[in-house]
């Protein structure tokens, strides 16, 4: 438009020169004419007035073709490309200049295009490496997060404010373990992303063993490692092996090398509980064995060698002397047997062996048979959820070897299997009918070296055996005309025999770590100027016995679950019923279907408020229309002495904050909008999950109205008008 | 000869052996079932030797031991440790205590007056 304007002013300009310069010239002449000329002159134009005026609009319009000419090649053109060539810097690379105006600005424009060409071929580079790199970090990160759940012991990794940023499965399920005092799906949750670690283990000790780290690296040592033992709140011993997480050596500035600098820490660790009262238990045997034998053996020897030497002895004291011995005999008899029967299990020089569920035991038997014996097989009787402790492998071998020298000494075309509990011990049955097997025969078989078919080992029967620390014998049940191979086996102790479907997590990949954690320190912890998509929060939701927490209501079931630098955590969740006391109302058994024979014998508020409190130690609470669920929380107050103060925000409120001119805020109307799937409401974690995601969703919107702290998010929603509508 | 033996020890099964032995061998011979009781012998009967266990009720060997060293007046009691405690620390222990000889459980009675006998001074 602007162009438009100057194009007419330009032209403006120039006719009026024109018409200057004309007149200039008009008046010149006829300064410089006598007065014939001049009325000669006049009679002329008089005349010719029409051509006179005719020529000079032709003139104007031949100018004016000329100008806009020229202003389009040298002035538009550039104008245009300019507008293009700020759509190729600032969001479309992929745009290229037309090639339009004078031929020095064409020039131009193919010099741009080139450039820009390679500056799109530049980035395209950049962005593949960083494509590349990223997926290698991510898949890196995943086979890290696998390799940690499948070991064994517990691993976690903390920063250096004891700030947990990866954990493995079986760390959690050992701390939860040692929590069984209240059924929750969740225990207390002590392990999290973000958690502190010094909810498990004594800072000091942390502190301590972080100090010896540290003096390790000032001395040199590469790889310091700490090792200390303690104990639980539970009274279980607990083994811990620290190891230093390293950063990046930066060079300080004025030092010549960087130094390797301490970014946190990782803890191994080891439940020796059991192991510690086996090893004591062994120790205390050896103890009472070595100083209870010398004892009755030094009365035995000092009574024997007065008899000996003092033959002229009294009849009553001789009589005296040899009751002694019988007593000091017969005692350390006792003792011996005492032994043998208490501290059998400790006594054993263990084979390392393994829990095995008992079922699978068998069935792998079975597969093993009928695969190298090729003789069939069936169940005869398995006791349910009996574990065993064994080496499977050669287990394997020696029942193969068995069921295969049945078939070929005896003909036996058929065997069963029978595992029941015998207490300490488990009777695993080979059992066949017909043909009886004479002592003889199964020692010799004991005691040669297993061959089946040709596949030969080194192992004996008898060492298969000795390894379970069991026996073996052969019975017959003439009634039923069956013949058995009876082994006695371990049965594993069941604190041992942790639940391996516990252990597979469920669903998804678990999201057991959070690197990004490493950044924060307790100093960035104050919260209400740090950004909503760095805050830990934890959204939960209640289920009540009716909408009047002043009218006697009660919660009924809390439910939540963390947020953790942006991501839901599926795996960390809060979930627990409650015993309210108080009789549901029926409305409200039709929205959440939990009925009061459901929360009999439940824990009742005051027992799990305070595990409640601990999961949602040090965030922020989020909730939808929260101002209900937090009435009911701050009724308990007084009863219970748990007091909620973290910062809280709601989602129904953000959403007006977002939308303010929908209807609708309810939570299910919100998640239609923002593209949530909703599944499983109306129960209190399940509303929890939805409330969980909406939030996310909402933190991105926020932003685009210029609210990214916690500050701004709590003020913008005390603004809203849903906020002056008080229960 | 008549030198008086104080047997410290609370298993009557070795006191019978012992006390027999002993006075077999000449000796005037005392018991006393617990530490206490031990103490209380030594002051009464200030005997030249005694015959001391470890694992004594009341007040066990090492501290009878102790609290006999820690009298002037007691310097000339001998004492042989008895014990069925054979570790080697505790044998070291025994000795840095005072006492005069250390003995395992089982021993040979002859060994055990020879042993005596040459704490006593007197010929073997």
């Amino acid at each position: 438009m602007s162009n438009k304007v100057k194009l007419a002013l330009v032209l403006a300009g120039l006719y009026l020169l024109m018409v200057v310069l004309f007149v200039l010239v008009g008046a010149a002449l006829w300064v410089n004419m006598d007065p014939q000329e001049r009325e000669a002159t006049l009679a002329i134009l008089e005349k010719r007035y029409g051509l006179a005026v005719f020529a000079i609009l032709v003139c104007w319009l031949i100018i004016g073709f000329i100008v806009h000419a020229v202003y389009r090649a040298y002035v538009l053109a550039p104008l245009r490309l300019r507008e293009q060539a700020l759509v190729m810097v600032n969001s479309n690379p992929g745009l290229r200049l037309q090639v339009v105006g004078a031929p020095e600005i064409k020039g131009l424009v193919e010099v741009v295009n080139e450039l820009a060409e390679q500056r799109q071929s530049l980035q395209r580079d950049v962005e593949e490496r960083v494509r590349e790199a990223k997926a290698s970090v991510e898949a890196e990160k995943n086979r890290l997060a696998a390799l940690m759940s499948e070991l064994s012991q517990s691993v976690v990794v903390c920063n250096l404010d004891g700030r947990i940023l990866l954990y493995n499965n079986r760390a959690r399920l050992q701390f939860q373990a040692v929590d069984e005092g209240i059924q929750s799906s969740s225990g207390r949750a002590l392990i999290g992303l973000g958690r502190s670690i010094f909810a498990i283990l004594d800072r000091n000790l942390i502190t301590h063993a972080l100090d010896s780290i540290q003096h390790g690296l000032r001395r040199g040592n590469a790889q310091p490692v700490a090792n200390f033992v303690t104990t639980s709140q539970t009274d279980q011993l607990i083994r811990v092996q620290m190891a230093p997480v390293l950063g990046r050596q930066w060079p300080e500035p004025g030092e010549g090398k960087g130094k390797p600098h301490l970014d946190g820490y990782v803890l191994i660790l080891d439940n020796i509980t059991r192991r510690f009262e086996l090893e004591s238990q062994r120790d205390q045997m050896l103890q009472t064995l070595t100083e209870g034998s010398r004892a009755s053996l030094a009365n035995i020897r000092a009574a024997v060698e007065n008899l000996l030497e003092y033959r002229d002895m009294e009849t009553e004291q001789r009589e005296r002397f040899v009751g002694i011995i019988r007593d000091e005999v017969g005692a350390m008899g006792r003792r011996l047997d005492c032994m043998m029967t208490e501290f059998a299990g400790a006594l054993k020089t263990r084979w390392p062996l393994e829990d095995m569920l008992g079922v699978d035991l068998i069935d792998t038997t079975q597969r093993r048979i009928a695969d190298k014996v090729g003789i069939p097989t069936k169940k005869d009787e398995v006791a349910e959820g009996l574990w065993v402790r064994v080496d499977s492998f050669s287990l394997l071998q020696g029942l193969t070897y068995l069921v295969f020298r049945l078939r070929e000494q005896y003909k036996i075309c058929e065997v069963g299997f029978r595992l029941v509990a015998a207490g300490r011990l488990a009777h695993f049955d080979v059992i066949w009918s017909g043909a009886a097997v004479g002592s003889q025969t199964l020692t010799t078989w004991e005691t040669n070296p297993m061959n089946i078919g040709g596949e030969a080992s080194p192992l004996t029967l008898r060492e298969v055996i000795e390894r379970h620390g069991g026996e073996i014998w052969f019975e017959r049940d003439e009634a039923s005309d069956r013949s058995f191979f009876r082994l006695l086996i371990p049965v594993a102790t069941p604190q041992e025999a942790l639940d391996p479907f516990a252990l597979l997590g469920r669903g998804s990949r678990p999201e057991y770590y959070d690197f990004d954690l490493f950044r924060q320190t307790e100093e960035s912890r104050a919260l209400d100027d740090r950004l909503l998509t760095q805050l830990t929060f934890t959204v939960f939701d209640t289920e009540t016995t009716g909408l009047q927490p002043w009218a006697g209501d009660e919660i009924i079931q809390i439910g939540a679950t963390r947020i953790v630098n942006g991501r839901l955590l599926r795996n960390e969740t809060f979930e627990q019923l409650v015993d309210p006391r108080h009789p549901v109302a029926r409305e409200s058994v039709q929205i959440h279907g939990i009925t009061e024979d459901l929360l009999h014998g439940q824990p009742t508020l005051d027992k799990v408020l305070p595990l409640f409190h601990g999961f949602c130690d040090e965030t922020v609470l989020v909730g939808h229309n929260v101002a209900f669920d937090m009435r009911f929380l701050q009724m308990k107050e007084e009863a219970t002495g748990v007091h909620f103060r973290q910062p809280v925000l709601d989602t129904l409120l953000l959403s007006a904050v977002i939308h303010p001119n929908q209807e609708s805020h309810q939570l299910e109307a919100i998640a239609e909008r923002l593209g949530v799937h909703v599944i499983g409401r109306h129960t209190a974690l399940g509303d929890a999950i939805v409330t969980g995601e909406v939030f996310l969703k909402m933190i991105p919107l926020l932003a685009e109205q210029g609210i990214h702290t916690l500050r701004e998010a709590r003020e913008a929603a005390e603004r809203t008008y849903y906020a002056r509508v008080k229960y | 000869m008549g030198e008086r033996i104080l047997i410290a020890d609370d298993e009557p099964n070795i006191v019978a052996s012992l006390e027999y032995l002993m006075k077999r061998e000449g000796f005037e011979v005392a018991v006393a079932n617990d530490g206490d009781a031990a103490l209380k012998a030594v002051a009464s009967l200030r005997p030249d030797l005694i015959l001391l266990d470890i694992m004594l009720p009341k007040k066990d060997g090492f501290e009878v031991c102790q609290q006999i060293r820690a009298n002037p007046q007691w310097q000339g009691v001998k004492v042989v440790m008895l014990t069925a405690k054979g570790r080697d620390t505790e044998v070291t222990k025994g000795l840095a205590l005072g006492a005069d000889a250390y003995v395992t459980k089982p021993f040979s009675t002859k060994d055990l007056i020879a042993q005596v006998r040459q704490l006593l001074g007197l010929a073997g």
